[in-house]
């Protein structure tokens, strides 16, 4: 993708210039921000991972101590309490409830147990052969369900992390090797245009300078022929009638009203 | 990232060996009801279950229903619909791997750590 010849299609004016240049500035900013962003969040994420892989192994280890606790269950009251139990699941007594918590802008859940201890259909607890095992048994899981829940929090926090991640870093990307180089090419451009605009201007004005001093040059050498030829019509006669003749000829070269023209000795 | 419809997500659903359900059961996760297509929230995998009822138990837990937050699934169970699971990228319901009393638990399979280690590795 390159982003040599990209640029936005504007009218290169100097407010368009002012606009972009506020929004290189803005795209500047931006960048440098969600780079900032995406890097605390890395840095949570990996946080997170480690603690995953940590609980994940303690994980093992609880099922297993849950498992054993299970076997004393079936040794003690001497058979598979299996289909009982779930027989007599009725309403969940451990539910989960989801809590939004806010890490540095990304909205991650976390599961809470939520425990009802009204709700209690076991009558196998207390009565008869080893319900004092299946007691223990219940309370082994219940705590091995606990640890799976707060598992299940990381886990849910690590793929929505991940997610957000990988949008922020997209987007990063993007201002850095789009827009920034698009808005800068913009500039460039609007700048070159009016670069030539104003050497336009600047030539124009010159050539109307140019032809002021031609026509200026061209008024001087006619008023000095004028004159050149007046003062010779006076030296040459003093005679009245000549005067006339010569004032007659001024006029012609003049062209003009004798009376309206002010002549340049004059001083008034 | 709703949060309305995750709020209703608050049960725990099962899919495992009988030990593992007994297990779970008597932590109290397990609740019936009437309404069709949650009388259930468990779901007891033996070596005659097939891998086309374990694929809709788990399509019905994940997608269909919307009541689950949290999915356990032993990791045996978990091999063989192993593809499902790999694409499934939703973060709810969360699918937890657990190790089963036959089976104990492999970090190699999981397949969150697989992701997590995909992605360190890159």
């Amino acid at each position: 993708m390159s982003g040599a010849q990209n640029r936005e299609a504007v009218f290169p004016t100097r407010m368009t210039l002012t606009v972009m240049k506020g929004k290189l500035k803005g795209a500047q900013q931006g960048h440098s921000l969600l780079k900032r962003k995406s890097e605390a969040l890395t840095k949570r994420f990996r946080d997170i991972t480690k603690r995953i892989d940590e609980a994940k192994r303690r994980m093992g280890r609880v099922m297993q101590t849950a498992a054993f606790s299970l076997a004393e269950v079936s040794y003690a009251t001497g058979g598979n309490i299996g289909y009982q139990v779930q027989e007599s699941a009725n309403k969940a007594r451990f539910k989960v409830r989801a809590r939004q918590e806010n890490v540095s802008g990304v909205y991650l859940p976390q599961f809470e147990p939520d425990i009802d201890e009204s709700i209690n259909d076991f009558k196998m607890t207390g009565l008869g052969r080893g319900g004092q095992q299946v007691q223990k048994a219940r309370d082994v899981y219940t705590k091995a369900v606990q640890t799976l829940v707060d598992l299940a929090s990381l886990q849910t926090a690590f793929v929505i992390l991940d997610e957000v991640i990988k949008v922020t870093n997209r987007r990063v990307n993007a201002i850095e090797h789009v827009i920034i180089p698009r808005t800068e090419n913009t500039i460039a451009y609007i700048n070159s245009e009016l670069d030539e605009l104003d050497r336009e201007e600047f030539y124009r004005l010159k050539k109307v300078q140019e032809k002021k001093q031609i026509d200026n040059a061209r008024i001087d050498a006619e008023n000095k022929a004028k004159k050149e030829a007046r003062l010779a019509a006076e030296a040459a006669a003093g005679n009245t009638n000549e005067v006339k003749e010569v004032e007659a000829l001024a006029a012609k070269a003049e062209g003009g009203d004798l009376i309206a023209d002010t002549e340049e000795d004059v001083i008034f | 990232m709703t949060t309305e419809s995750n709020k209703n997500r608050t049960l725990l659903a099962v899919m495992g060996d009988e030990d593992t359900i007994t297990g779970m059961l008597l932590a109290g996760i397990g609740q019936i009801s009437n309404e069709p297509n949650k009388e259930k929230n468990f779901v007891v995998v033996n070596d005659s279950t097939t891998e086309e009822e374990l694929a809709n138990a788990f399509t019905l837990f994940t997608q269909t229903r919307d009541d689950i937050g949290i999915l356990l699934i032993n990791q045996h169970v978990a091999d063989k619909i192993r593809i499902l699971i790999d694409t499934f990228t939703n973060p709810f319901p969360a699918i937890l791997e657990i190790p089963s009393k036959d089976h104990p638990y492999d970090p190699e399979k999981d397949s969150v750590l697989r992701r997590v280690r995909r992605l360190f590795g890159e």
